[in-house]
């Protein structure tokens, strides 16, 4: 169901059909149902959903990174491009097998949201960068500090040869933030996850984290997929946009696309509820609802019960396909399905 | 004035950092809030922003007395009365607490699992004495319905609610003492952005039915500015700037307030984003800098700044800020965007 007309040999990532589900003892959770995606070299990759969307699980199974009880279907398939210029099935790799470990860290990168856990609490900064260089990259050790105090320098840390030594604690948050950066970049990984990396900083340490890896994409010609909840940021970084909604993608399109002329009805609502600066004291309009549980998951479309244009006796019977509106925009709902093009 | 509800003369809240030898006594003092004035005029919402570590919080926590002032008058104003919050004993405060209540940030930490929906709305109440038997029981509906929270769900516990019912749970709790003024600690932040919308429909459905007074403390500049009548923006423990929501957004007159408005992401992809790079962090507040507290990192710092302490003043009407040059500086506000139409 991919756009036909995409160029495939610009991938570096392809997902397919991608399903994953949690076995717990209230039963068998379906996070993701179904979906496709890819990233294009050298681009970013937005992912907008709220809680439940399974946008995390979605991106954290490329790296096989899923809790135990995690099931990834069969079907699904998860073509990564690597370094070699060889392309991989990383759902056919064993669970922390060699390869797969090479990969992780070495080519695939993951930040994430909390700067303040994501550290070991007893190791110094520079002693967690090294580690991740000495185990993917053939240097000695003196040759590995150089490459952190380099890294760290580069993502604008101050005296980074004092910050080194320092221990996690002994940093802000901000400053965390680009520690962790510095330690996802210190392979040149060719993706870059990157989970919610600025919901728990403040703006004005949002915007730079925002505009280094910006700086850094333009410079190591990664490719970045970046998750969040906030329309704003994935407005300013992202060329593409894919909007989850309870495990599925819902609408996708480029950036301007999404943003100018949302056409599934959640995406609209989303973009409608949030607060903005010229609408100052305007009503804002909610979802009616609460996103439903994923162990009653709605049969038919999964937003239909919360949705203001339903149609009774289609959204709530099966699921829309997808409805191409250009080359780049594709939406999964039934109100626009018979203008395919 | 006749319609201040609260008036906040140069709150001081000094924490005392110990040494860390036996008996070394106090050593130092976080001065987390280091003389901050203002008032908030009944009905009205006001909100305080700023980045972390800038003592929001603390604002907000001493004026109920939940966090022991250090110096400075909170001075509330009830049926005719003015009452200094700071000078009153505990057994008064008692008393008091029925007017103003606080909406937490987190609704799944801040209910106890262990007690029901309809126990955890009537405690204040109960706490507090003001209702027996079938009253409380009366209150509860109402509160409950009030924050359109189904009936039923008053014998559930809080495990069975989704985030955004928690918080209506939380805000059910707060309004049941019928209060005057109520502190909102980013109490929307947690929340999906769909559950947000509501959340702030609701306050404001609630303040414009019963007249509450909010002061509304978050971190999300477009969330403060869509609630907010006024707002003021705090920096290392003082204010700097209180005007206006739109004045403050648009026309901001000090040169921190305008670093955070450049900073807000905007939901354009043709409007780029400039931020204002401030040098370096966030100082210490155990040793704040000399003259202006921001010239360690304002781009438009002269020699003045540092040994000079700005003044509080009234540059417009209604719009105060302190730097000594907010007359000259030509600020640049957030942007309007064009209008973006989401169908």
């Amino acid at each position: 169901m991919a756009n036909p007309k995409q160029n495939t040999d610009d991938n570096l990532l392809e997902v397919k059909n991608l399903k994953i589900s949690f076995k717990t003892d209230e039963g068998i959770i379906t996070a993701v149902d179904g979906i496709d995606f890819s990233v294009k070299r050298g681009q970013t990759l937005g992912i907008v959903g709220e809680s439940g969307s399974g946008k995390s699980v979605s991106t954290w199974s490329i790296m096989r990174l899923l809790p135990k009880n995690s099931i990834i279907d069969k079907n699904s398939s998860i073509k990564f491009q690597r370094k070699s210029g060889k392309v991989v099935e990383m759902t056919k790799f064993k669970k922390n097998g060699r390869e797969l470990r090479k990969i992780r860290g070495g080519e695939v990168a993951l930040i994430f949201q909390e700067p303040m856990s994501s550290f070991s609490p007893v190791y110094t900064i520079g002693n967690q960068i090294m580690e991740a260089v000495l185990h993917h990259r053939d240097v000695t050790k003196k040759e590995a500090e150089e490459i952190a105090v380099d890294m760290l320098d580069r993502v604008g840390i101050s005296n980074p040869r004092q910050r080194f030594k320092q221990y996690p604690y002994e940093l802000s948050g901000g400053m965390r933030q680009r520690a962790m950066i510095a330690v996802a970049l210190s392979m040149n990984p060719s993706l870059l996850i990157a989970d919610e990396p600025t919901t728990s900083l403040d703006v004005t340490i949002q915007a730079q984290i925002l505009e280094l890896m910006n700086e850094l994409q333009e410079d190591l010609g990664m490719s970045i997929i970046f998750i969040t909840h906030n329309l704003g940021v994935i407005a300013q970084v992202a060329d593409e946009i894919n909007v989850m909604y309870l495990g599925k993608i819902v609408e996708r399109g480029t950036t301007k696309d999404i943003i100018h002329e949302p056409k599934h009805p959640y995406t609209q609502a989303l973009l409608k509820a949030i607060p903005r600066l010229d609408r100052i004291g305007e009503r804002l309009t909610a979802i009616r609802g609460d996103i439903p549980s994923p162990l009653s998951r709605p049969t038919g479309c999964p937003f239909y019960t919360r949705c203001g244009k339903v149609i009774p006796g289609v959204c709530d019977v099966k699921m829309p396909e997808s409805t191409h509106l250009s080359d780049t925009h594709t939406v999964y709902c039934f109100l626009h399905e018979e203008k395919d093009v | 004035m006749s319609d201040t509800l609260l008036e906040i003369k140069d709150l001081k809240v000094h924490f005392p950092i110990r040494s860390k030898k036996l008996f070394g006594g106090v050593t130092q003092y976080v001065k987390a809030v280091d003389g901050v004035s203002f008032r908030i005029e009944k009905g009205e919402t006001l909100g305080l922003v700023g980045e972390s570590g800038s003592g929001k919080t603390t604002v907000g926590r001493s004026i109920l007395r939940a966090i022991e002032p250090t110096e400075g008058k909170i001075v509330f104003n009830v049926d005719g009365e003015a009452f200094d919050l700071s000078k009153l004993t505990d057994k008064e405060l008692r008393g008091f607490r029925k007017h103003m209540q606080l909406i937490f940030q987190d609704p799944y930490s801040s209910l106890n699992p262990r007690m029901t929906v309809r126990d955890i709305i009537a405690e204040p109440l109960v706490a507090q004495k003001l209702a027996k038997g079938g009253e409380v029981d009366e209150r509860v509906r109402e509160a409950a319905a009030l924050c359109k929270l189904n009936l039923e769900f008053l014998r559930r516990f809080p495990h069975a609610f989704s985030g955004g019912q928690r918080q209506r749970i939380g805000i059910a709790r707060a309004l049941i003492s019928r209060p005057q003024f109520i502190v909102c600690d980013e109490s929307v932040s947690a929340l999906d952005v769909s559950i947000q919308a509501e959340i702030l429909n609701l306050l404001m459905d609630l303040q414009k039915e019963f007249g509450f007074t909010f002061l509304f403390i978050a971190h999300d500049l477009s969330v403060v500015a869509h609630i907010s009548k006024r707002v003021a923006v705090m920096y290392l423990g003082q204010l700097v700037e209180l005007a206006p929501t739109k004045d403050l957004f648009y026309t901001p007159k000090h040169p921190y307030t305008e670093a955070l408005m450049s900073a807000i992401p905007e939901v354009n992809p043709d409007q780029e984003m400039n931020p204002v790079h401030l040098a370096g962090e966030i100082p210490s507040p155990i040793n704040p800098p000399s003259g202006c507290r921001f010239h360690t990192r304002c781009p438009y710092t002269k020699d003045m700044c540092k040994t000079d302490i700005p003044k509080w003043k009234e540059i417009e009407d209604n719009h105060f800020v302190s730097c000594h040059f907010a007359n000259t500086l030509t600020l640049k506000g957030a942007e309007i965007p064009t209008s973006v139409d989401a169908n």
